[in-house]
Order: C-alpha cells, then sequence, then structure tokens
C-alpha cells in the first residue's frame, strides 16, 4: 500500500510537468496554430527560469521568495518569446507551422543547453545551480505537516510544491476559459475557422498571437519545473539535456486529451505515472530502459487509435496547422 | 430630412492585381425594400456586397450609409453599421451550437448566460416565422438550416441591412418559398434586403427593384413591375439571348446502363443509397432531382467505382456489340476506359476532379498520363486538348498553364466538363455541371451536353435548379433520402409534382 501511495506521489510530481505542457499546447492548437517547438519552449523557458534567480542570488540577493518570482517570471517571458517567433513566422508571414515548430524545438534545445555549459563552466564549481533555499521553494509541500501526516490521503494530496497545484488550477480554469467564457468560444471559432471568426468580426491576428505566446510562456513554466524540481530532474541545477522529451510527449498528449484541460488532467497523470514506474514496480527480467520507451509506445497507439475513432466533437480544431489570409481564395 | 436611402455607393471601383472587379459602381439600396443584384458570374457582384461586409475595401469611391461616408474596414465596423450579410458558402463553426455560432464574436458584458440568449434565439425565430432549435449542432443540420442560423446570426446583431448571397442555390422549391415568406417578414418589419441571384424567376417573385451589373460595371436599376426576364437577361448579357433550351426527342434509344436495387451504406453504416434501380438510355438525358444530399453523390461515385456498393447490380450494355458488363467490383480505372465519365463539380467546385494549383495542360493529363508506353510522359496531346477546350468553350484565362484555382467559377467548371466530354464517353455523368454558373455560361454547359446526347451518349444530369432539369431533361429520377420516389416524363411532369417527390415517397406513381 505504502509502495502504491509513494508510486502516485511520484507519478503526479511526474505528471505536473506535462501537464503544463499540454495545457500550452492545447490553448496554441485550438487558436489553429501547431506548434511543434513545445520541446524548445520548454528548453528556454527552463534555463531562463534558472538563470534569473542564479544570477539574481550571484549579485548578492538572499530572499528565496524573490529567486522565485524571478524565476517564473524569467521562464515566461522567454518561453512566450520563442512562441513569440513561432507566432511572427507563421502568423504574419504564414510560413508552414510544421517546419517553423520544429525549426523552434532545435533551436530551443541549443539555446538551453548552450547557457546551460556557458554560465557552468563560468561558475567556480562547475555547474549551474541555485542555493538550497530556492530549490527549497520550490520542492517544498506547500501544506502545514499536520495535513501531510494525515494517513493515506495526507502524502497524496497535500505533500506536493506549489507548481504542481499551480498546474491543477491552470487546467481547471483553462477548461472554465474554453468552455465558458465568451472569449473562450471566440478563441475556439479561430482554431475551428478562422474566416467564420473572421467574419463575425473577431481578430483572427490577435487572438492567434495570444494563444500562441501565452500558450507558449505556459509551457515554459514546465520547463521551469524540470529544472527546478527533484522528483522529475535532478532539482535546482542545470543538467545537459535536461528537458529529454518531455515536449514532445506533452504534443502527443494533447491529442491524447482530445484538446481538453479537463483530460489534461488524467492523462498527463497516467504519462507521469508510466515515466516513473521503473522505481515503484521493477520487473527483475526487463531491462529498466524498456519503461523509458513505454510512454512513447503508448503515444503511438493513442495517436492510431484516436485517428480511428470518427466522432464529431473529439476531432482536433479543424483549421490546425493552416494559415489564415483574409483576401485568399 | 431622414435619408430614403439605407446604403448608396458612389463610384466604388476595386481591383485585383490586373483584374478589375468593379468599376466605377454607384448603387443605392432604400430602406424597406428587396433589391435583387443580378449578373453573370465574375460580374462583380459578391466583390461588391463584400465591400459593405468588410471582406474588401474598395480602391476608390465612397460609400454611405444613412446618408453619411463611412469607411468600412472590417467585418465588424459592418455589424455596427447594421450590416450583415450571408455569404454563399456559410461562415459556420460546425462543431459548435446553433446559438454558440450566433454569438460568436459579440463583445457584450456581463455573464455568458446561454439559456437567456437560447431564449432571445427563439424570440427572433418567433418572430419572423423560422423553425429553429439554438441548441443542435450544425453538424447535424440540413443546408437550410444552416442558412436559417446564418440569418439569424445577422438579425442577432440587429441588422438593419441584409445582404443574401445566392440564397435559393441550395434551397427546394418549398424552402425556397418558406425563405421568400420570411424575407418579406423582415421587410414589412422595415428592413432592406439585397439578394444576389442568378435565378429570374426569383428575381420576379421576391424583389421590388434589380440592378443590373455587367463584367463588373453598373448597368441599370429597373422596377421590378416595370421588366420582364427577358429584358432583363438583356441587360445582364449585353445582347439579346434565347431563354429556350433545346430538347430534341430522343433518336433511337438504347439501354446503355442498368441500376438495379442499388444499396450503399456510408462508414457509419447509414444507408445512403436504398435499392436504387433505373436505366440510363443513350441518345437521352436523364435527369436526377432531390433535395443536396439525397445520395445524388453517391449514386455517381458508385456508378463510378468510387463509392462501395453492398448490394445491387450496375449493369453496362456495351455500344460496339452487345455484350454486358457489371460494373460492381470494376475500379475506377477499368470503368473509365469503358467510356463511362464523371463530371462531378462539388460546392467548392474544385474538390473533386481537378487540381487547383496545375494548369489546364496539366489537368487533361491527370486523365491521360498512363497513354503511351515510355517512361517519359507525352504533353502534346494534353496541350492540344487544353487549347481546343479554352477556344471553344471560350474559357477565360491569361494561358493554359495559369492554375485553374485562379479562373472564375464558370471557367473552372468548363475546364472540367469539357475534360469529361473530351474523353469520347457512352456515358456521361455531370453533376452539378451549372452550379453557380452564370446563364451564359449554363446555356454553353446544357448545349454540350444536348451535343453529347444527339450523339447516342447516355447523359445523366445531376441538377439543382428544378426549371432547367424539367426543360432540358427527357426524364427525371427524383431521389428523395438515398431513394427513388419515381421516374418521371421531363416533358410532362410539372415542377410542384417533382417538389413533392422530393421531400416525399411513393406518394407520386411512376411516370414513366
Amino acid at each position: 500500500m505504502n509502495n502504491l501511495i509513494n508510486f502516485l506521489t511520484a507519478g503526479i510530481l511526474a505528471a505536473a510537468p506535462l501537464l503544463f505542457g499540454v495545457l500550452g499546447e492545447t490553448l496554441t492548437e485550438k487558436s489553429g496554430n501547431l506548434n511543434l517547438g513545445v520541446e524548445g519552449m520548454m528548453f528556454m523557458g527552463g534555463i531562463a527560469g534558472i538563470l534569473g534567480p542564479y544570477y539574481y542570488e550571484k549579485a548578492g540577493g538572499t530572499n528565496p521568495y524573490v529567486a522565485l518570482i524571478i524565476a517564473l517570471v524569467c521562464a515566461l517571458l522567454c518561453a512566450g518569446l520563442g512562441a513569440l517567433i513561432f507566432s511572427v513566422l507563421t502568423i504574419t508571414l504564414r510560413a508552414n507551422q510544421n517546419v517553423t515548430g520544429l525549426a523552434l524545438t532545435m533551436f530551443g534545445t541549443g539555446f538551453g543547453n548552450y547557457f546551460g555549459e556557458a554560465a557552468g563552466h563560468a561558475d567556480p564549481s562547475g555547474f549551474l545551480s541555485v542555493s538550497t533555499a530556492v530549490k527549497g521553494v520550490f520542492n517544498n509541500p506547500i501544506f502545514p505537516d499536520a495535513m501531510v501526516n494525515i494517513p493515506l490521503i495526507g502524502k497524496l494530496l497535500f505533500s506536493h510544491n506549489f507548481m504542481v497545484y499551480l498546474a491543477i488550477l491552470l487546467a481547471l480554469a483553462l477548461a472554465y476559459f474554453l468552455g465558458r467564457t465568451r472569449t473562450g468560444l471566440n478563441l475556439r471559432a479561430v482554431g475551428e475557422s478562422p474566416a467564420t471568426a473572421d467574419a463575425a468580426g473577431i481578430n483572427v491576428t490577435k487572438y492567434k498571437y495570444l494563444a500562441t505566446c501565452l500558450g507558449g510562456a505556459m509551457t515554459g513554466l514546465g520547463g521551469l519545473y524540470l529544472v527546478m524540481n527533484a522528483g522529475a530532474g535532478v532539482g535546482g541545477a542545470w543538467v545537459h539535456n535536461c528537458i529529454n522529451g518531455y515536449g514532445w510527449l506533452a504534443v502527443a498528449l494533447v491529442i491524447f486529451a482530445v484538446w481538453s484541460p479537463k483530460r489534461a488532467l488524467w492523462c498527463s497523470l497516467i504519462f507521469g505515472g508510466l515515466a516513473c514506474m521503473r522505481y515503484y514496480y521493477p520487473i527483475s527480467f526487463i531491462p529498466a530502459s524498456i519503461y523509458d520507451i513505454v510512454p512513447y509506445i503508448v503515444t503511438a497507439v493513442v495517436l492510431v487509435a484516436v485517428s480511428l475513432k470518427h466522432n464529431r466533437s473529439n476531432q482536433p480544431p479543424e483549421s490546425l496547422g493552416l494559415s489564415y489570409f483574409r483576401e485568399e481564395r | 430630412m431622414q435619408p430614403v436611402n439605407a446604403v448608396e455607393l458612389r463610384n466604388v471601383t476595386k481591383t485585383f492585381g490586373s483584374v478589375v472587379a468593379n468599376n466605377n459602381v454607384s448603387l443605392e439600396i432604400r430602406k424597406g425594400e428587396i433589391l435583387s443584384l443580378l449578373g453573370e458570374n465574375g460580374s462583380g457582384k459578391t466583390t461588391l456586397m463584400n465591400m459593405l461586409a468588410g471582406i474588401y475595401f474598395p480602391d476608390s469611391g465612397q460609400i454611405l450609409v444613412d446618408g453619411e461616408e463611412v469607411a468600412i474596414r472590417s467585418p465588424k465596423d459592418s455589424f455596427d453599421l447594421k450590416i450583415g450579410m450571408i455569404h454563399q458558402h456559410f461562415k459556420l463553426v460546425d462543431v459548435f451550437t446553433a446559438a454558440e455560432n450566433i454569438v460568436l464574436g459579440l463583445k457584450e458584458k456581463g455573464k455568458f448566460d446561454r439559456k437567456a440568449i437560447s431564449q432571445q434565439i427563439r424570440d427572433i425565430s418567433a418572430k419572423y416565422g423560422f423553425d429553429l432549435d439554438p441548441d443542435r449542432k450544425i453538424y447535424d443540420m440540413a443546408v437550410s438550416e444552416k442558412q436559417t442560423v446564418e440569418i439569424i446570426k445577422v438579425l442577432y446583431r440587429g441588422a438593419d441591412i441584409l445582404i443574401l448571397d445566392e440564397p435559393t442555390a441550395v434551397l427546394t422549391p418549398q424552402e425556397t418559398e418558406k425563405l421568400f415568406s420570411v424575407l418579406r417578414n423582415m421587410k414589412a418589419d422595415g428592413k432592406s434586403i439585397v439578394i444576389i441571384t442568378h435565378k429570374l424567376n426569383e428575381v420576379m417573385a421576391i424583389s421590388d427593384r434589380v440592378a443590373v451589373l455587367r463584367k463588373g460595371e453598373y448597368i441599370a436599376t429597373v422596377e421590378t413591375k416595370d421588366t420582364n426576364p427577358q429584358a432583363l437577361t438583356d441587360m445582364m448579357v449585353g445582347r439579346a439571348v434565347t431563354l429556350n433550351i433545346d430538347r430534341p426527342l430522343p433518336e433511337d434509344p438504347k439501354d446503355r446502363l442498368e441500376v438495379k436495387g442499388l444499396t450503399c451504406l456510408d462508414d457509419q453504416g447509414v444507408k445512403v443509397l436504398s435499392n436504387v434501380s433505373f436505366t440510363a438510355r443513350g441518345g437521352e438525358i436523364l435527369g436526377v432531382a432531390g433535395i443536396a444530399g439525397s445520395g445524388q453523390r453517391e449514386l455517381c461515385e458508385a456508378i463510378a467505382g468510387l463509392y462501395p456498393v453492398s448490394q445491387g447490380e450496375i449493369l453496362y450494355h456495351s455500344r460496339v456489340d452487345d455484350e454486358i458488363d457489371s460494373l460492381v467490383g470494376k475500379s475506377p480505372m477499368e470503368i473509365r476506359d469503358l467510356g463511362i465519365s464523371l463530371a462531378f463539380v462539388p460546392e467548392d467546385r474544385l474538390g473533386m476532379g481537378l487540381v487547383g494549383s496545375m494548369g489546364m495542360t496539366g489537368n487533361m493529363m491527370l486523365k491521360s498520363y498512363d497513354k503511351g508506353g515510355h517512361f517519359f510522359t507525352d504533353t502534346k496531346p494534353p496541350k492540344t486538348l487544353a487549347q481546343e477546350i479554352k477556344d471553344k468553350l471560350e474559357v477565360v484565362t491569361p494561358s493554359i498553364n495559369t492554375p485553374v484555382r485562379k479562373l472564375s467559377g464558370g471557367n473552372v467548371q468548363k475546364v472540367l466538363v469539357g475534360r469529361e466530354i473530351a474523353s469520347a464517353p457512352a456515358v456521361l455523368m455531370a453533376a452539378y455541371p451549372v452550379r453557380g454558373l452564370d446563364i451564359n455560361s449554363s446555356y454553353t454547359i446544357y448545349r454540350l451536353l444536348n451535343e453529347q446526347k444527339a450523339k447516342g451518349v447516355a447523359v445523366i444530369y445531376v441538377g439543382e435548379d428544378l426549371d432547367v432539369l424539367l426543360e432540358l431533361c427527357d426524364r427525371i429520377l427524383v431521389l428523395c433520402g438515398g431513394q427513388v420516389s419515381g421516374i418521371a416524363d421531363g416533358r410532362t411532369v410539372t415542377k410542384e409534382e417533382v417538389g413533392l417527390m422530393m421531400t416525399h415517397i411513393g406518394e407520386e406513381g411512376s411516370h414513366d
């Protein structure tokens, strides 16, 4: 029983960065933009999110909460910048979204690794890392010990760091936004049929830009989480190639969750669980690396299953991946 | 002083590159009137109205709304001026409900209250005599219901000036009548309505005044009561045109294509064709009538080998000998080689049969690339054919290598139909070949079909316009929900009878 709870807890920790990625990409794709650069934006968010507090501390700052704010802002801005590049190329210049997204992934990966290595080499310790206090605010439970120690559910529900709860709140907020507000309705219309939205007086370009940039910024939080959190990465230090395909998993998960933020909650939990299963349920005769490929195999199976199912309400936004130009015939 | 004109266009000009769509057009729309905007394809009707709807912006000229000069730079500006346009291709989001589509893009303060919105929509429906469930999804709706959603959408936004772009193209006569009564209700309510159309009988039935455009130029506006279809056609075309379609008696009709008990299922397992039986004869034109989506497309595709047949037989009687071939199970290529040709013009005109980014030559080659045994293709015959079609059918294109996507709808259709006829078929299926075409181009197509008929080809003509079906076809097969509700003699049956057969099964006896 204990092992199961530990496994689920670890699964939640591993799911949170995926959830950020899925939510960001869902918001982006609802506007009709297929941004395959999630991996790259996670790298950008991750490196900026650690460089911010690192330099803050180097400059003599000691307040871990200020460092936290700096980390969040840097991650959001830098990943959002990646999305902005994507937006300019695909929305304004109408470049092919797939190619641009792939380029963004390559760019972001190089960007993250380069600055990570460079700052690490420049540091006397040879590593790019933040102080224990800053690691603490990213990793410690936010609820009092009394709650964490409640039998069974305490650990499962209350032992997590703030970013886990932030991700869950974000998912609920996004679900409400897309389903229950006028702006959400307008955004979905832009993704389904930009010509219709345009004719209805919706500023298609503005919606696409905002959704793509905000969505990109959200995925950056996933990158920050991977860099800062011990449950998913090393925790508080830059490791070469630390995003390690999580961005791609997020892109696949968007499809798995059929573009629904609420479904993304449990879909990312499944994938988070798969990612850390080997530590809790090792099977002696199966090599550990088999566990590593399970999420990707599940992704492939899900992609096949989703495309076989013909349900009109569970389809991708109709104009996903297409550029919009009003006067085109 | 209260201005009488709801909208006034003064010397409006719009060009696309080197093409002049509207040249110096002046037009007025009065309050509380129904104005028909009449003109051939490419005469600039839709472009002109798109400038009121904010889709295009005029290069020069003035637009006055309620007597004041305005600049309409976006659809939003257009709503703000209480102008609403119902486009020919519906602008609706399929996965949304009617209500969601109707409120789309509105910037209203306060809670997004779906119940209140649905109620408001029901009120509007009741006021003008519509019939609509606001909570149904668009993809579950028939074409006429989608049109209703579009109209309510602009009314919900408080439009006082409604522009309808060929609203009746997709409706049955009964639905058209219903739409017209709604339009009359709106007119009585003080709204101005512009209706863009090709159909002269509808112009005469519904409008107060008619404005005519020709090749981007404004010709004149006349009171409907002072004019007649012949005069309007002459204004539209610029020369006298005979409005009668030839219908020579079939010479020596021989059974060519025999369909027996044809049943087809779609991918959901629903019957799209159920027990369809008929015979198409060489030397006659068999019309196929029916409400959009009654199985016309599936029928054509099943015969051409493009749609799986689950039951029934399709037999082809060869022209040369009296051999009978079964088409079921043959590949589209084998069927085509037997001499069965399909020209299908879908709603978007480019979807089937032509590649938009290729020129005429390339599109001709699609049917002949496998001719000859060389590794390299022979481009000469298709080039000659393209040139022939261009000259014979008066296709307006800068060159035979210009991508067909850039041609106007009518010219695209001439290319498609021309190519199918060129393959010297024994059975020619033409589905919606005049869809969206102006009178002049339509008549060219009818003439081509008649030429084929005279050559002994079995022509199957799937059409939307009942008047044309009744004038052109020797016999008319009426489909209703995938079943044959009757085969009527085109010379004796009335429009009302066919209209009834389109909506009811089995109540009309066969006239054959």
